[in-house]
């Protein structure tokens, strides 16, 4: 690969704007093979690779690269697997060109390398010809309860499995994989890859219980008394809705975006009234909120065949914390985009409006480095029939509030240490539950931690 | 999966089935209920606790079979499974003593009216209990509640048995002529504010159990919140039970309201299908 070429990316295949919105199937079609490797060619393999450095659970990015560039797939994904159980998930919905991509020296002169697409070529084309590779552990070295089936309690109870300990998941809802069965829709996470994930992990001798809500259906402390377990990870997530506290936020068809998504992606609404849990199809949707969840959720409204869909942001796109392909897809759904906009009121039954003032810009920047608003006194009105709230989610508080001795931060996130051990005894916790809402990928790496740091507690190496 | 070991109609269209459920049997709270899906294309429904057996390891609901959820679960024999069962849910009713007690059970309240009554008189509380509906024959579990209780008052709407009249008739006279510490209620949201208007004016606390529509109810879609003392809560977590003075009643009786039009297609697809 000479000249220009390196500098552009092979581009990864979409399904177009006006037929995807009409069904919940991925968006992305991810590289073929072909298309794979071409892209891996790009690939400089550093020798001081700064890619590596920016992935949360530390791939060896180059390496599995090398893999695909010989066309090698089962051999990339054993790259990855070495430090990601759950890659398929992962080469979905990371927001790598915040992390791995903006590394890539690529970056300089055009466009990184696509490492995400890449990681998911590696599991997609990968398993084609062994299934699962499940290695049931013979003998167990330990228990260990993991609390949630998210992405931060699966990852750490592969990472346990491998070590030969038995583990058991407990899920309060009755579809295992946490948000992402509940709240991250099938167009971006088709549910049969979390399926797979669920089986690879059974496979590998995990115990897997749903419908057990731990601090109600056993409590807290029962599973280290009677339960007999000799560790346990606390992975319940941040599954604790923000509302905005105005008027009329308690009217017909004002939903927070927890709601909206699970109704949709774990109660298949979309299906209604064959399944039995129903909707509201607003004809004009607005969606509060400039995240992922905003953009998941307005993106859910078209399928549901919303004529006009806003999100309704109050900075600019500058300072969304959405992923930009995500913010991409959506544009070219036809979503619209309002800005500076800040919610006041919710007014009306059915047709409804929102109120809003107008903010403006400030040049001073916040503690994440985004630019600051103010409020003017400008009124905008946007009426919709459906409202979705997407501000954000705290930390589950069930857990907390029944453990008083549990030590808390300000936001009811669990606080933990460097090992991710929580002021109890045999007591970890990780992902969202320790650290308010974040990526997958960041509940991974946590996870991990809390493995590596259970395993020296139960004194497997 | 949960299985069915006992069904029993109570009345026309009123249900009890006992459920094996070994942890929740063993965890169970005074006051808490479950959350269940009959198939795996149901909704999830709240249900109070109507009774368990540690030992047996069950527990006892009782619903009336008004819409499609509940309609599928009528379906189930002794046998079956349920899809889906979660439990306990809910913050349990503080086992205090209180003194003197009037439990007020209408309709589908007087299931659960059963294990909270039974719980205030072991501990030691005075329990009176009050049970009414709309006629004779949909008044169930008479001698239970009457077992539980240090008395009891029923009540019919149509004079069919017992005492004529409402429920919150029978209470006025009751608190008109003895001293009460505690008022519980559960029932029909109207019945429920009803006896909250009762009680305010007069300054004797009471707790009533929301029903708001629920759909994950650990705490995680906030499709249940009532607005209790001006304040948004979420009935699955914070409660169900609250102060009935300071419930917005009107606020939970439009949010119940919210799928009327959507319920009776689900219903209606539904017995097309079966």
């Amino acid at each position: 690969m000479e000249g220009k070429d390196i500098e552009r990316r092979i581009p990864i295949g979409e399904r177009p704007p006006e037929e995807r919105i009409k069904d919940f199937e991925e968006v992305c079609l991810g590289y073929t093979k072909e298309e794979a490797i071409a892209e891996a060619k790009r690939c400089l393999t550093c020798s001081r690779p700064l890619c590596v450095e920016g992935c949360p659970v530390g791939i060896n990015i180059p390496a599995f690269i090398s893999y695909i560039k010989e066309g090698n797939f089962p051999q990339a994904l054993e790259e990855i697997k070495k430090k990601n159980l759950l890659p398929s998930i992962c080469g979905r919905v990371c927001p790598s060109e915040y992390q791995c991509e903006s590394k890539c020296v690529l970056g300089k002169i055009g466009a990184p390398i696509a490492i995400g697409a890449l990681e998911r070529a590696a599991s997609d084309y990968g398993e084609e010809n062994h299934l699962c590779e499940g290695n049931s552990p013979s003998h167990s070295v330990g228990r260990v309860a993991v609390i949630g089936s998210g992405p931060a309690g699966l990852t750490c109870a592969a990472e346990l499995a491998r070590s030969n300990i038995e583990v058991v998941v407990f899920e309060a809802l009755h579809e295992f994989g946490g948000v992402l069965s509940y709240g991250i829709p099938s167009f971006r996470l088709p549910r049969r890859i979390i399926q797979k994930q669920i089986e690879t992990l059974k496979a590998m001798g995990v115990k897997l219980e749903k419908n057990i809500l731990v601090g109600r259906t056993i409590p807290f402390r029962d599973l280290l008394m009677k339960e007999k377990f000799q560790a346990v990870f606390i992975a319940t997530g941040a599954g604790l809705p923000q509302l905005l506290g105005i008027n009329g936020e308690n009217l017909e068809g004002v939903y927070s975006a927890n709601e909206y998504l699970t109704r949709v992606n774990l109660m298949r609404a979309d299906q209604f009234p064959r399944y039995g849990t129903p909707i509201k199809r607003g004809k004009r949707v607005a969606v509060i909120g400039g995240g992922n969840v905003a953009i998941d959720a307005a993106r859910v409204a078209l399928r549901l065949s919303a004529e006009e869909v806003y999100i309704v942001y109050r900075r600019t796109e500058e300072e969304m914390p959405a992923r930009r392909v995500e913010i991409e897809h959506a544009k070219e759904e036809g979503i619209k985009f309002l800005y500076l906009l800040s919610p006041i009121e919710i007014k009306g039954n059915g047709e409804k409006e929102l109120v809003c003032k107008r903010m403006a810009l400030l040049d001073e920047r916040d503690a994440s480095g985004r630019r600051k608003v103010r409020e003017t006194e400008e009124i905008f009105n946007l009426k919709a029939d459906v409202i979705i709230i997407a501000i954000g989610q705290k930390p589950n508080p069930l857990i907390p509030s029944l453990e008083p001795t549990l030590r808390r931060g300000k936001e009811g996130e669990i606080i933990v240490d460097e090992e991710m051990r929580t002021s109890l005894e045999a007591v970890w916790a990780g992902g969202d539950i320790a650290s308010g809402a974040a990526t997958v990928i960041m509940a991974m790496g946590m996870a991990k931690k809390a493995a590596e740091s259970i395993k020296r507690y139960l004194g497997v190496t | 999966m949960a299985k069915i070991t006992r069904k029993e109609f109570l009345a026309q269209d009123i249900v009890l089935l006992e459920i094996e459920a070994k942890r929740i049997a063993s965890n169970a709270q005074v006051g808490q209920f479950v959350v269940l899906m009959p198939y795996e294309t149901s909704e999830r429904i709240p249900i109070s606790l109507h009774n368990w057996d540690q030992i047996r390891g069950t527990i006892q609901i009782v619903f009336q079979i008004v819409g499609r959820t509940t309609s599928e679960l009528s379906t189930l024999d002794v046998g079956d499974y349920i899809y889906t069962l979660l439990g306990p849910l809910g913050k349990p009713l503080e086992l205090a003593e209180y003194g003197k007690v009037v439990c007020v059970g209408g309709g589908l309240g007087i299931p659960p009216i059963y294990n909270i009554a039974k719980g205030l008189k072991e501990k030691g509380n005075e329990v009176i209990s009050i049970i009414g509906a709309r006629t004779a024959s949909l008044l169930i579990l008479e001698e239970l509640i009457r077992e539980a209780s240090d008395e009891l008052i029923t009540c019919t709407d149509d004079g069919s048995y017992g005492r004529k009249g409402f429920v919150t008739e029978a209470l006025r006279d009751l608190l008109n002529t003895t001293k009460i510490d505690l008022v519980i209620a559960i029932g029909p949201v109207p019945m429920m504010e009803a006896v909250a208007n009762l009680t305010r004016p007069m300054g004797i606390k009471t707790i009533v159990s929301l029903n708001p529509i629920m759909l994950d109810a650990t705490g995680m879609c906030g499709v249940c919140r009532v607005k209790v003392g001006g304040q948004i809560k979420f009935a699955c977590v914070d409660g169900p039970k609250f102060d009935g003075h300071e419930v917005d009643f009107a606020d939970l009786r439009r949010r119940l309201a919210m799928y009327k039009e959507e319920e009776a297609k689900a219903l209606e697809e539904w017995k097309a299908r079966i």
